[in-house]
């Protein structure tokens, strides 16, 4: 069955998942200008837009665990799930700036004051130099030392993660949830013990 | 007694139902509708040219965590609310504590349309054209005897028809309370209806509370008890983080959200390009009720 899936895997090309992992944002658009989003559109647009981002940086943290316990192959997909998180997360920060806020002074107000947004901007900055060395060319620049940095991975799923926690009201099951899978997802990624 | 308060606005100054159930195909892509003018001037100033939403944003995005933590759960779930019959258990520090009747209340209470300003502690602000009547009517026809300081409020708190009440978001029942001065106030009312309809029931069927000046969870839903009482009442929100939410919950713009500026608002039914307003003293009801206030610290006594 692994096989199979395997066999599959190999044969579809990246650009696939990057096709089908962009579609998503025309269709959010499209939804937010035409009442899809609800009377709100702003503050659900920048929702939907930051769970993609934290669903697909989960899928990354997925492929290694994969690998090692189902014997699952998706090695080949993880670049394009990272830089979809990316783009994900830079269009929430957009969406976030220019829509939601607006303010100049009020964005770095908030950047300074508030917290969750402190620890939002945090994980951004954590994606940014995994973004950039998301090539082939920083792969063979950074050699061994390429692999360290991307463990910065870790540390923005969890920024994501208390973010989300941070940002709602009262005691809220989903974020939670989320926080749950990426902490599982990173103790999975413990050396076995003998 | 009732009309205590008047809008300065008229009946035509309202704007027609189904010209609001069109205004979205209206503005369509219209980044600069007439409409976004109209709210973006208008609330910024004194209170003419209140603008209501739509009766669909009004009845689509609503925070009645009883029924879930979505923005469309209420409108998604309510339904399963079963609002007849209806009875407001009135007690405490009355004359006459018992089980008053939903349809009895209704025959002896004046309803009158009030177009308020309804901002969220979120920072998202709505125009809703309620039909209700005077709270003090109310406490007044139970009798509220001299030795009473606060009013508390309790919602409905039914578990098979609430699926939200599984998660403990909140203490379960949700509760509310005020002064007795701000509950006597003209301008606090208990609403039945929205654009002369019976309120629905994401809206808090059949009566719930409308306090304009205040954040709107202190407008506590689908009301089922309020008692008279000398010491301060519990508030859910306040239970909930009390460095957060306090008892008085006034609107005010210089006194932050711990996690969020309240200086701004986003106005509801905007779009995606909708700018934020400036949010008002006591949601711009500060002439009305700022008397009340005299000597507190506001940004203590939050």
């Amino acid at each position: 069955m692994i096989d199979r899936l395997n066999t599959i895997a190999r044969r579809v090309p990246t650009w696939v998942v990057y096709i089908v992992g962009l579609l998503p944002i025309p269709w959010l658009l499209f939804q937010a200008q035409t009442g899809g989003l609800g009377a709100e559109p702003i503050k659900a647009l920048e929702k939907e837009l930051g769970l993609l981002a934290l669903q697909l940086l989960i899928a990354g943290l997925v492929i290694t665990p994969a690998r090692r316990y189902l014997r699952l192959n998706l090695i080949k997909f993880r670049r394009a799930l990272g830089l979809l998180a990316f783009i994900y997360v830079s269009l929430h920060l957009l969406v976030w700036l220019v829509l939601d806020v607006g303010i100049l002074s009020q964005i770095w107000a908030d950047i300074l004051k508030r917290p969750y947004i402190t620890i939002g901007m945090a994980g951004f900055a954590c994606l940014v130099p995994l973004a950039a060395t998301s090539n082939n060319f920083s792969i063979r620049k950074l050699g061994a030392t390429w692999r360290k940095l991307h463990r910065l991975t870790y540390l923005a799923a969890i920024l994501a993660g208390v973010h989300f926690i941070w940002l709602v009201k009262g005691f809220q099951i989903e974020p939670l949830l989320y926080m749950a899978a990426i902490l599982a997802l990173l103790l999975l990624r413990l050396p076995k013990r003998r | 007694m009732a009309y205590r308060w008047i809008n300065t606005l008229t009946d035509k100054d309202v704007t027609p139902h189904a010209a609001f159930m069109n205004r979205r195909q209206i503005m369509g892509g219209a980044l600069a509708g007439i409409g976004l003018a109209g709210i973006a001037g208008a609330t910024s100033a004194a209170p003419e040219g209140l603008e209501p939403n739509s009766y669909e944003d009004i009845t689509s995005y609503n925070n009645y965590y009883e029924f879930g933590t979505g923005k469309d759960d209420p409108a998604r779930y309510a339904d399963r609310l079963t609002i007849e019959p209806w009875t407001v258990q009135i007690d405490g520090l009355v004359d006459k504590p018992g089980a008053y009747g939903f349809d009895d209340i209704m025959q002896q209470m004046t309803i009158e349309e009030r177009i308020y300003r309804f901002r969220c502690v979120e920072a998202w602000s709505m125009v809703v054209p309620w039909n209700g009547f005077e709270l003090a009517d109310l406490l007044n026809m139970a009798g509220v005897q001299s030795g009473a300081k606060y009013v508390s409020f309790e919602t409905a708190l039914r578990p098979d028809e609430m699926p939200g009440v599984a998660y403990n978001v909140l203490d379960w029942p949700y509760v509310e309370g005020l002064r007795l001065d701000e509950a006597m106030h003209p301008l606090t009312i208990m609403a039945t209806g929205i654009y002369g309809k019976d309120i629905p029931k994401q809206n808090g069927a059949p009566l719930r509370l409308v306090v304009p000046w205040k954040y709107g969870y202190k407008s506590i839903k689908s009301v089922v008890r309020i008692t008279l009482t000398d010491t301060q009442p519990p508030t859910s929100w306040n239970k909930a983080n009390a460095g957060e939410y306090g008892f008085y919950s006034n609107v005010n713009p210089e006194v932050d959200h711990p996690r969020w500026s309240q200086a701004s608002e986003r106005v509801i039914g905007g779009g995606l390009f909708s700018k934020r307003i400036p949010t008002l003293m006591f949601n711009g009801y500060e002439a009305e009720v700022a008397e009340l206030y005299a000597g507190m610290d506001l940004s203590k006594d939050i």
